[in-house]
């Protein structure tokens, strides 16, 4: 009785879930977009700067971290297909997968950022300002943002799939009820989209 | 509500779509490290735009979506790469 009257009250539209994540996607692209611009300008006008700056930069630890985020990409996309298959465990288990992977990345940008710090070098740091270029600066004003602002999203999308994960746990995201989880999905990939934009834009093109 | 049948992608596409993904990724560090000059910038782009369509296509479902979804994607690049020309035009002939 209690449940028929949940199931009355309670409005699910996976379209319109969907459309919804994707119109908060594309505020989300022109967001990183704007900075794409900024970054292509500067480089444009400092092409010599740019290339001796990201120099600096590891290019394993940036390949590496791409993997990471390409494997967790499939890991999620996987769990979607778990859930439509009624395997709860299986799903769960991918979203573990994901997370760690997730938290890894962000362990490897600590390391990558501290590295850059143990050098002298931070936005607006003593060493930057005074012994470095203004396209050097630039390109390093350009990296902390860009990739601290991709590790921001990192951190929202984590949070996303543990919650994705609780209410699959309870069974309120089910097969038949999966928007969350596609959602968690779909943002989870527009950081990855971004992220294979940003390893080559800061740490192959030296 | 649940009558909306939902396509189910197999692993198998997943498993492929990521490989792809990896050898793309060694492919664009490869490139970058010969000297190509302007054009290394060109390759890596090209390099990463392939990946963004496998993920877009693949991981986000593009593939089996309506199409509007995807008309509606591929307005927002059209006007990423609009913004981005008329800044340049800006920058080039000012």
């Amino acid at each position: 009785m209690e449940q028929n009257a949940h199931i009355e009250h309670d409005h699910y539209d996976a379209e319109a879930s969907k459309i919804g994540m994707w119109l908060f996607i594309f505020t989300e692209l022109l967001l990183f977009g704007g900075l794409f611009v900024v970054y292509s300008v500067y480089r444009y006008v400092n092409p010599d700067a740019f290339h001796l700056a990201a120099e600096e930069l590891n290019t394993t630890i940036g390949a590496v971290n791409t993997i990471l985020l390409l494997v967790s990409s499939m890991t999620i996309a996987m769990s979607t297909s778990t859930l439509q298959y009624k395997k709860k465990g299986a799903t769960l288990a991918l979203l573990a997968i994901t997370t760690i992977i997730g938290i890894v990345f962000l362990v490897n940008k600590y390391f990558e950022w501290g590295v850059k710090f143990s050098h002298g070098i931070w936005p607006g740091s003593e060493h930057l300002l005074n012994d470095f270029s203004q396209g050097e600066i630039l390109f390093f004003g350009l990296y902390f943002v860009m990739t601290g602002l991709h590790a921001l999203h990192i951190i929202i999308g984590l949070v996303i799939i543990l919650v994705a994960a609780y209410r699959i746990h309870k069974g309120t995201v089910n097969e038949n009820r999966a928007a969350l989880l596609e959602n968690a999905g779909l943002y989870w990939h527009l950081v990855d989209l971004i992220w294979i934009f940003l390893f080559p834009l800061f740490y192959l093109l030296t | 509500m649940s009558e909306e049948k939902h396509h189910i992608v197999p692993y198998r596409v997943y498993v492929i779509v990521l490989m792809a993904l990896i050898v793309l990724t060694f492919a664009s560090i490869a490139i970058t490290e010969i000297e190509l000059g302007a054009y290394t910038v060109a390759g890596a782009l090209l390099f990463a735009g392939i990946k963004s369509y496998l993920v877009l296509t693949y991981f986000m479902h593009l593939k089996y979506d309506k199409k509007y979804i995807v008309a509606m994607v591929a307005f927002v690049f059209a006007i990423f790469v609009v913004v981005l020309v008329i800044t340049f035009l800006d920058y080039l002939y000012r």
